[in-house]
C-alpha cells in the first residue's frame, strides 16, 4: 500500500526582492513593501510530503527521525536565521518564496533518498503558500 | 466533480513495537513510540469523497449519512481506543499513522454507498499526517 507523509517545520529568515535586471522604480513597483533596502523577515512553514509503500516490518514509508534529521541537517541549519539574499543558492536569484520552495525541493531530492519526495510547500505567511513538486 | 471534506476527532493511545526486531532496534526505528506502557494523540482525521452534484438536492453526499457512517465505523471503533488492544487491525499490525489511514479507508470503503472516497489524511501531530488514496 502506498501513503503520502508529510511533516511540517519552522524556519525564520530575513530576505529582499529586487532584482538587478530592473530598474529602481521598476523594482518598486514589482516587489512593493518587499523592496525595502534594509530587507525584512518571515516565519516560514515548510511542509515536505514523501510517499512510498509501507514497509510490513515498521509500519511506515520511512523512518521519520530519518526525514528530521535530513531536513534539519540540509534545510533548516543552512536557512533558519539567516538572511536568504546573502546565501550562494540565491547568488543569481532572487529569493521569493517561488524560488526558495524550488531551491529546498531540489535540495531534498539529492539528499534524502529513503522515500519519494512528492511535494515541498512552503508557507511565507498565513496568507500565501506555495508548492512545487518537481 | 466536486470533493467534499469532513473534519473529525478521535483521542487513542498506541505504540510501536515488532517482536521481530531487538529492543536496541526497536528503540532506534521507533524512538520514543517504542515505550511499551504506551502514549497517546488527539487524532484529526479528514475525509474527502467526490461525486457529480446531484440535481435535485445540490449536494455530493447527504452530509447526514456520512457523519452517522464516521461515526459508527470509525470513531466509534478508535475513540478513547488503545489501537494496539482494542482494535482488530493493530492486533497484527503495528498503529503507525500510515496503518491507520489505510486501517480507516478500508473501514469506509466497505461501508460508503453514498460517495466514492477519494482520500483519508489522519493528522496524529499539526505537523504530521499521512494522506492514503487506496493505492495499492
Amino acid at each position: 500500500m502506498k501513503a503520502h507523509l508529510t511533516r511540517r517545520y519552522i524556519f525564520s529568515a530575513s530576505h529582499r526582492l529586487h532584482s538587478d535586471e530592473l530598474s529602481e522604480s521598476e523594482n518598486v513597483a514589482t516587489y512593493g513593501k518587499c523592496n525595502n533596502s534594509y530587507g525584512h523577515g518571515h516565519n516560514y512553514a515548510l511542509e515536505v510530503t514523501v510517499s512510498g509503500q509501507v514497509n510490513p516490518q515498521t509500519g511506515m514509508v520511512c523512518t521519520l527521525a530519518d526525514l528530521d534529521d535530513a531536513v534539519r541537517r540540509e534545510v533548516l541549519d543552512r536557512f533558519d536565521h539567516e538572511n536568504l539574499n546573502v546565501r550562494k543558492e540565491f547568488a543569481d536569484a532572487v529569493p521569493t518564496t517561488e524560488n526558495l520552495s524550488t531551491v529546498i525541493f531540489n535540495i531534498l531530492k539529492q539528499s534524502f533518498t529513503a522515500a519519494h519526495l512528492e511535494r515541498v510547500r512552503l508557507e511565507e505567511t498565513m496568507m500565501n503558500s506555495f508548492e512545487y513538486s518537481g | 466533480m466536486v470533493y467534499l471534506t469532513r473534519k473529525c476527532e478521535f483521542s487513542a493511545s498506541h505504540y510501536y513495537h515488532n517482536p521481530d526486531f531487538t529492543p536496541e532496534e526497536n528503540q532506534r526505528i521507533f524512538g520514543k513510540c517504542a515505550n511499551l506502557n504506551g502514549h497517546g494523540h488527539n487524532y484529526t482525521l479528514e475525509v474527502t469523497v467526490k461525486g457529480d452534484v446531484n440535481l435535485k438536492t445540490g449536494f455530493v453526499v447527504d452530509l447526514k449519512e456520512l457523519k452517522e457512517i464516521l461515526n459508527r465505523e470509525v470513531i466509534e471503533a478508535l475513540d478513547h481506543r488503545h489501537l494496539n488492544k482494542e482494535v482488530p487491525e493493530f492486533l497484527t499490525q503495528i498503529p503507525t499513522t500510515e496503518n491507520l489511514a489505510i486501517a480507516i479507508w478500508n473501514r469506509l470503503q466497505s461501508k460508503l454507498n453514498v460517495a466514492k472516497l477519494h482520500r483519508v489524511r489522519v493528522y496524529e501531530l499539526p505537523d504530521l499526517f499521512v494522506d492514503f488514496y487506496g493505492e495499492p
